[in-house]
């Protein structure tokens, strides 16, 4: 038997910007067992929430992650609207869906960006973030921000997008999704990223229900389970279904994705298509009173949302399970066996956001 | 399967203008929606002092009694939130990016005195 040694893997790490670290037990070059610690950038932003009113912690919620900040502010305010039962419009809650949608396209591309430069094809990784850049303008345009968003607010949304606009937001994204396609058939494709990513890390369907693993890392291995079947925001009133594979193998999580980007273009053009008119936010009378469970589905996969309150201007407690959180079970399992090599393309593909992980 | 995959982009982006701007000889002009910095228009001011409760980075310091309305650059998030709530809509979110600094210094405004009243009758 050969010799184990203990190789730490971050919190800094060249491919990975966030701080999570990873003590690998490595027998010659098999990984035979990864033991994960967290805590590095623990903000407490959940306990924030007893020190601010309850309408403006959305700006504190947005600013849990950075990739996924308008979904965090989203769910936060249906978590507040559902307490306190307000009648959101219903163009409010479409150009909900139109941003949730575009920050999946922008989340995506980045990923696929970050997984080229990790198997270090340099030149796939600044093509697929030219394609991004396209999108974070459509942000700015409409929220005002390319990373923060403060377009949500409990009652509603705080700016309107005209109708005009949306269809020329669909048009954007029809004219970018071929170039997005040039650039995926590369990820599909390409010898050198199968060598990569094919057959690396697999992960049965069971394991990954039996670990709790959400988003495209599930639906990687067969499951479609979708938060967006919940019909939260719009979701109803748009034709969609989960993407899905059967590989459980790196490949086939981002193939998940790849597929993700197209349908999030499709809800896009649905949406431009169909824009209910209205006001975009309703009055909020009083305080919250009561607590919720909200289950979002976010570019990384499922969100749990929590809230209590009672009745006074700062809610009791908050609570949040990030996606990230729940996969790291399953990047342990995945790392188990694999070449020490590989741990960096493994680790990239559950698309790991310690900074939501740890608020 | 391919070896090449990359080869047609690769030889169309050889050919095309760069996807970057030579910033920064080229700025990139903001869009109008953009949130860059706060101004305010110190004549409508009321010193109510709400922005400075409801500001989410406490980057607003409001002082009646000197007539001083102060904004930190440098902590200010630029959420809109102010600029919602401001009952004389006399704070503004300009789409220009506040300058760059090297010292973490508030930038105060003085608020004139309102104009007196005329008189009734």
């Amino acid at each position: 038997m050969s010799k184990r040694t203990i190789i730490p893997f971050g919190p800094q790490h060249p491919v990975l910007p966030e701080p999570i670290h990873l003590d690998l037990i490595v027998e010659d070059e098999k990984v035979v067992e990864a033991v994960p610690s967290i805590g590095f950038i623990h903000r407490g932003l959940e306990k924030l929430v007893d020190k601010r009113d309850f309408l403006d912690y959305v700006f504190v919620a947005e600013r849990i992650c950075g990739i996924c900040s308008f979904t965090h502010g989203m769910s936060y305010c249906i978590a507040v609207e559902e307490v306190m039962n307000l009648p959101v419009p219903e163009r409010a809650l479409a150009l909900r869906t139109f941003w949730a949608e575009i920050g999946r396209i922008h989340s995506h591309l980045l990923w696929l960006g970050l997984m080229a430069d990790a198997f270090g094809f340099e030149s796939l990784f600044m093509h697929t973030w030219r394609l991004r850049e396209k999108v974070l303008d459509i942000y700015e345009e409409t929220t005002g921000g390319r990373v923060i968003f403060n377009v949500c607010k409990p009652g509603g949304i705080r700016r309107d997008v005209t109708d005009e606009k949306m269809r020329d937001y669909a048009k954007v994204l029809n004219d970018l999704e071929p170039e997005i396609r040039e650039i995926n058939n590369v990820f599909m494709n390409d010898k050198t990223v199968h060598h990569r990513m094919c057959g690396v890390g697999v992960l049965s369907a069971a394991d990954a229900l039996k670990l709790g693993c959400v988003g495209p890392v599930l639906r990687a291995t067969g499951v479609a389970q979708d938060m967006r079947h919940l019909n939260y925001a719009w979701y109803s009133q748009v034709n969609w279904k989960p993407a899905t594979r059967t590989a459980g193998d790196c490949q086939a999580r981002c193939e998940v994705r790849i597929d993700e980007i197209y349908q999030a273009i499709d809800i896009v053009r649905q949406i431009a298509g169909k824009m209910p008119a209205g006001e975009i936010a309703c009055k909020v009378p009083g305080t919250p009173n009561g607590e919720y469970f909200v289950r979002t589905e976010q570019p990384r996969g499922e969100a749990v949302y929590y809230i209590k309150a009672n009745g006074a201007r700062n809610l009791v407690r908050f609570r949040i399970r990030t996606p990230t959180f729940a996969n790291i079970p399953a990047l342990v399992k995945a790392l188990q066996g694999c070449d020490l090599a590989d741990v960096p393309v493994l680790a990239l593909t559950i698309d790991p956001c310690i900074s939501c992980t740890e608020r | 399967m391919s070896f090449f995959g990359m080869t047609k982009i690769l030889l169309t982006s050889l050919f095309r203008r760069p996807a970057t701007r030579l910033y920064p000889f080229e700025v990139r002009a903001p869009y109008p929606a953009t949130r860059g910095s706060i101004g305010i228009t110190v004549e409508k001011c009321i010193l109510c002092g709400i922005c400075m409760k409801k500001c989410p980075a406490m980057a607003i310091q409001v002082d009646k009694p000197s007539r001083r309305w102060a904004i930190d650059r440098l902590r200010c998030v630029a959420c809109n939130y102010c600029v919602d709530v401001c009952p004389t809509k006399c704070l503004t979110m300009k789409p220009e990016y506040a300058a760059p600094t090297v010292t973490r210094d508030t930038e105060p405004f003085t608020i004139p005195p309102p104009a007196p009243k005329p008189a009734a009758g």
